[in-house]
């Protein structure tokens, strides 16, 4: 379901502010058909921010009851970089246990995936989506839709982390070099993929690398999409 | 065996830590002659080892280091986009399924397998992660190790001659590599899993799923 992914992502393009982010939370949550969809983030400064579907009864009783240092999602994924279904996680323990019942009262789900998110600055997000269905549809779930949840996780993030910095500026890691110019180009003009890298003289795999991260950096849902934003913001010389 | 290891969970191998940052002294500073920092303690760390990033480690069967390697992301600071897009043609390497993979060491007594071992242990990161690639920096020397081991990275850039040789390269990730691995590195693909399970949780049903 590529669909759903790029469908977020090009609903992404309109948001502005970090309102229009809590909108786009439940819009993924309705592409995925999941309970919920949460983000938070944290910058180096202390700053907080978070996008989320929970009833606000959840949260409050979460930060109230201070369930960031039981939780074994926050304990498991905090400065940490790799993607975490909960099945891994420990739930053992009776706090522990206790608190997965109260989360699954308050509609949480059974099940969830979360990918921790490592930015720039030290910037440090987590994304979660978390669902209540069987060990088996969930397997299925996470092998058909993990790579798009990665993606999704990291381009809300991006936004979300653009939207903070004023909206205009894009961090300069995100800067297209020239020759990301040349390979959007040469696939703008029409050229196969191995046509590009042909006459780029790079290989058809540094060209997927270099293509795939200038549609990250753009924020675009697939080439055309990043071809069209390069154009929009004059990055691409025919 | 392989070890998948943060680094802020370092300390819970003092032994293996260790001799992990040691061998990096011998390896990159005394050995390639690299401009790396050694302390008093005969150990070679950098920046990103203060990252808290993703070691893959080869633990020798007394405990010690028998080869290692880093990971970082590269949607964060990492190593390739601070120091080496000039071999890049200047394009940072930033996405989220693609890891930065540095520091690939080999103890010196190191049996031939490690190598392949480790190359495993990248591919079930790889797997494991859904990741598309890993992006390294390596030693010209390294580039014949790769080959052999079937698992040659798509080189972007390289600065320098000969045996002073550095290079940016790219891995692709696939499940027929990682059974590729696990054949050259003389290991079973199960038992790889295994390790990578034993590091970072075995996907076991919720209790709550249990009792729903």
């Amino acid at each position: 379901m590529a669909a759903a992914l790029e469908q977020f992502i090009e609903g992404l393009q309109q948001a502005s502010t970090l309102d229009d982010l809590q909108s786009k939370v439940f819009e993924l949550r309705d592409l995925y058909e999941v309970e919920h969809v949460v983000y938070h983030s944290v910058n180096a400064s202390g700053g907080q921010y978070a996008a989320l579907t929970y009833g606000d009864a959840w949260v409050d009783r979460y930060i109230t009851e201070g369930y960031e240092r039981i939780d074994p999602v926050v304990m498991g994924c905090f400065q940490r970089f790799h993607p975490v279904d909960w099945r891994r996680l420990d739930w053992s323990g009776k706090v522990t246990r206790d608190f997965m019942d109260e989360a699954k009262d308050a509609g949480v789900g059974n099940q969830g995936y979360t990918v921790p998110i490592r930015g720039p600055s030290g910037q440090f997000a987590m994304f979660t989506v978390s669902h209540g269905v069987t060990d088996e549809k969930w397997t299925r779930f996470t092998e058909v839709h993990t790579r798009d949840l990665i993606l999704s996780a990291h381009y809300l993030n991006q936004k979300a982390l653009e939207i903070e910095s004023g909206g205009t500026t894009k961090a300069p890691g995100r800067a297209l070099s020239p020759r990301e110019r040349d390979a959007l180009t040469m696939l703008a003009l029409g050229y196969s993929r191995a046509q590009a890298a042909e006459s780029l003289e790079i290989s058809e795999h540094t060209l997927r690398v270099y293509i795939e991260g200038a549609r990250y950096k753009l924020g675009a849902m697939n080439t055309t999409h990043a071809v069209a934003l390069a154009l929009a913001q004059g990055r691409l010389v025919f | 065996m392989l070890r998948f290891i943060y680094g802020e969970d370092l300390s819970e191998f003092p032994k293996l830590r260790d001799t992990m940052f040691r061998d990096r002294a011998r390896q990159f500073s005394e050995r390639l002659g690299w401009e790396v920092t050694v302390d008093a303690a005969g150990e070679e760390r950098d920046q990103y080892d203060a990252m808290n990033p993703l070691y893959v480690i080869w633990q020798k069967a007394c405990g010690s280091h028998g080869g290692s390697m880093r990971f970082l992301p590269t949607t964060a600071p990492c190593m390739v986009n601070d120091h080496f897009t000039h071999l890049t043609d200047g394009v940072t390497i930033s996405h989220p399924l693609i890891w930065e993979c540095t520091r690939f060491c080999l103890a010196p007594d190191a049996e031939p397998r490690v190598a392949a071992a480790l190359m495993l242990g990248g591919a079930e990161l790889g797997q494991g992660f859904h990741l598309t690639d890993a992006v390294g920096v390596f030693d010209a020397r390294m580039v014949r190790i790769y080959g052999r081991l079937g698992w040659a990275p798509t080189v972007l850039g390289t600065s320098g001659e000969g045996r002073d040789a550095i290079s940016v390269g790219l891995w692709e990730m696939s499940e027929a590599t990682r059974q590729r691995m696990a054949r050259k590195a003389g290991l079973s693909p199960t038992l790889s899993r295994h390790w990578f399970d034993r590091a970072f949780g075995t996907a076991t049903s919720l209790p709550q799923a249990v009792s729903a």
